[in-house]
């Protein structure tokens, strides 16, 4: 009984932290369509209720409602699995994002490796669900996505060890605390930078969107999909976004932390600090989305490869031996 | 207690499903889903006995990168052909005592290995080097790896450049006539050599390509 009681306590949690996710995530889809159509000096969705937000939620119920087309020659059980496993690992990496000190669902040692793990695990749902479908577009999408979320995964590692360098810590709360005089977002802006666009690249959003490249795919991955499965793979999209933005901003922009330690500031909870952050970062994104041209994909690779990573592995070896001279390394 | 025996055997029963389930499944594909099944029940075992560094890295270089190469060429390859006409003509014969070899070799080392750890405990002794400090098991690699097996790691690391080197040059093939992108003449290439603007007499026309 006491064990079940447990178990109890942990559902609760967990409900009370994933609810709030997808809706957000709803929310944020609003979010992006608004800022774009400003961008172009557009209106943008403004129908359902006010300012338009109720919208995503009207998307939802169409998909809901339409029907869910197999393709007869697809690979059925991978079909399926597919936007589901998008959707699952898009949602279980929150499981380590710290709102405070204290309010985080598994204060676990090795966080951010298991948010790299989990993030670069994310390249199965398109692989999957491009493979599975057994048709050109999909397939070439799915072949695009995989070699270009595998190398930009490289560099994100990478400014990740440029952090932890600075933080002697693999925790995500020892991360934000490590934070306390100065934000991280100073001293390795230029990885910010880096982390920013790299992120971009990750989570497949324009200009890097090649997987899904509409003029050239149709939709890439997704085009054989319809009704409540396309929808979970938009929502784990959107969701792989936002994780993105909470990583960026646990990494460089102090976390949960205030951004003066004076005291009206230090009296808002943590949480919504870090949603702030959250949200400025994700309006930088579909900022990006509405005013710069789709990349190239040989551009992509080369950008990754021969820019990016260089670059972090020079500012990996200028961080330590800064670091080292000035004495100034974490250790514990 | 009984939750962690639950747990263990969830996962190592799946781990040795999919194990099985990688050489029995007919579509290389399926293979190649049923390793990073494995992979991941693996990492979980890790996780499990306290190696969480070793866990996350386990999912991170073999789930997220190598597995994701490898399903990348098993798709690009139609390997499922192949291997099913490999399988009905005779050339299988020939590897199976190459086969036979390795395998026996390995099977030797598992009862070397299990063999010592059930009757001579004290030579696999990590448990008391690691499990009796309160430093995490991440803190504790970081501290052995970069002292006293630094040159163990750099070696390692040395080994497998020189393999990743020797892979490229081994496939690296120059071919003629390839039309090659230069970055730096598409950027630096101005309107004034783009564009020429021509007065065009009639029943003349212009040279277009020269």
């Amino acid at each position: 009984m006491e064990y079940l009681n447990i178990v109890f306590h942990e559902v609760y949690k967990i409900l009370f932290l994933l609810i709030p996710v997808l809706v957000s995530v709803a929310m944020i889809v609003w979010l992006d369509r608004r800022v774009w159509a400003f961008v172009q000096k557009r209106q943008g969705p403004n129908v359902v209720g006010p300012f338009g937000l109720l919208q995503s939620l009207a998307d939802a119920l169409k998909y809901i409602f339409k029907e869910i087309i197999i393709p007869s020659s697809s690979n059925k059980v991978i079909f399926i699995l597919a936007p589901i496993v998008t959707m699952t690992l898009a949602l279980i990496a929150w499981a380590v994002i710290p709102f405070s000190a204290t309010q985080v669902l598994a204060d676990i040692n090795v966080g951010i490796l298991y948010l790299f793990a989990v993030s670069s695990l994310g390249v199965y749902g398109i692989i999957m669900g491009g493979w599975a479908s057994n048709s050109k577009y999909p397939f070439l999408g799915a072949i695009r996505s995989a070699a270009q979320m595998v190398s930009y995964e490289v560099s994100i590692g990478v400014i990740i060890i440029n952090v932890l360098l600075c933080v002697g810590s693999l925790n995500l709360n020892d991360i934000v605390i490590a934070q306390q005089n100065m934000w991280f977002v100073i001293p390795l802006f230029p990885m910010f930078v880096i982390f920013f666009i790299s992120a971009l690249a990750e989570t497949n959003r324009p200009p890097f969107d090649l997987p899904e490249a509409e003029a050239e795919l149709v939709a890439g991955y997704q085009t054989e999909y319809s009704g409540m499965m396309y929808a979970m793979f938009w929502l784990g999209e959107y969701a792989n976004i936002l994780l993105m933005c909470a990583m960026g901003a646990i990494l460089f922009l102090g976390g949960w932390m205030s951004p003066i330690d004076v005291y009206p500031f230090t009296l808002v909870p943590g949480a919504i600090w870090l949603i702030l952050k959250i949200l400025l970062l994700f309006i930088l994104f579909a900022l990006v989305k509405a005013i710069v041209p789709r990349y190239r994909y040989d551009q992509l690779m080369r950008l990754g490869w021969k820019v990016f990573l260089p670059l972090s592995l020079i500012w990996v070896v200028l961080t330590a031996s800064y670091l080292f001279y000035f004495n100034l390394l974490p250790v514990n | 207690m009984i939750a962690h025996a639950i747990f263990f055997y969830t996962f190592s029963v799946i781990a040795v499903v999919s194990a099985i389930m990688v050489t029995a499944s007919k579509n290389t594909v399926h293979s190649v889903f049923f390793l990073i099944l494995d992979f991941i029940s693996i990492s979980c075992l890790f996780i499990m006995i306290g190696a969480e560094f070793l866990g996350m890295i386990m999912l991170i270089v073999y789930v997220g990168a190598v597995a994701v190469l490898f399903l990348f060429v098993v798709m690009m390859l139609n390997v499922a052909q192949q291997k099913n006409q490999w399988f009905a003509g005779q050339q299988s014969s020939k590897h199976i005592p190459v086969g036979l070899i390795i395998s026996t070799l390995i099977f030797v080392e598992v009862i070397i290995v299990i063999g010592g750890w059930k009757y001579k405990p004290e030579i696999f002794d990590i448990n008391n080097s690691i499990a009796q400090t309160s430093i995490s098991n991440t803190h504790s690699l970081g501290q052995i790896l970069y002292t006293d097996y630094i040159h163990v790691f750099q070696i390692s690391g040395m080994i497998l450049l020189v393999a990743m080197v020797g892979a490229i040059v081994l496939t690296f093939r120059q071919r003629s006539g390839l039309k090659r992108q230069s970055y730096i003449k598409q950027i630096s290439r101005e309107r004034a050599e783009g564009v020429e603007v021509l007065e065009v007499q009639s029943n003349k026309g212009v040279k277009i390509d020269d």
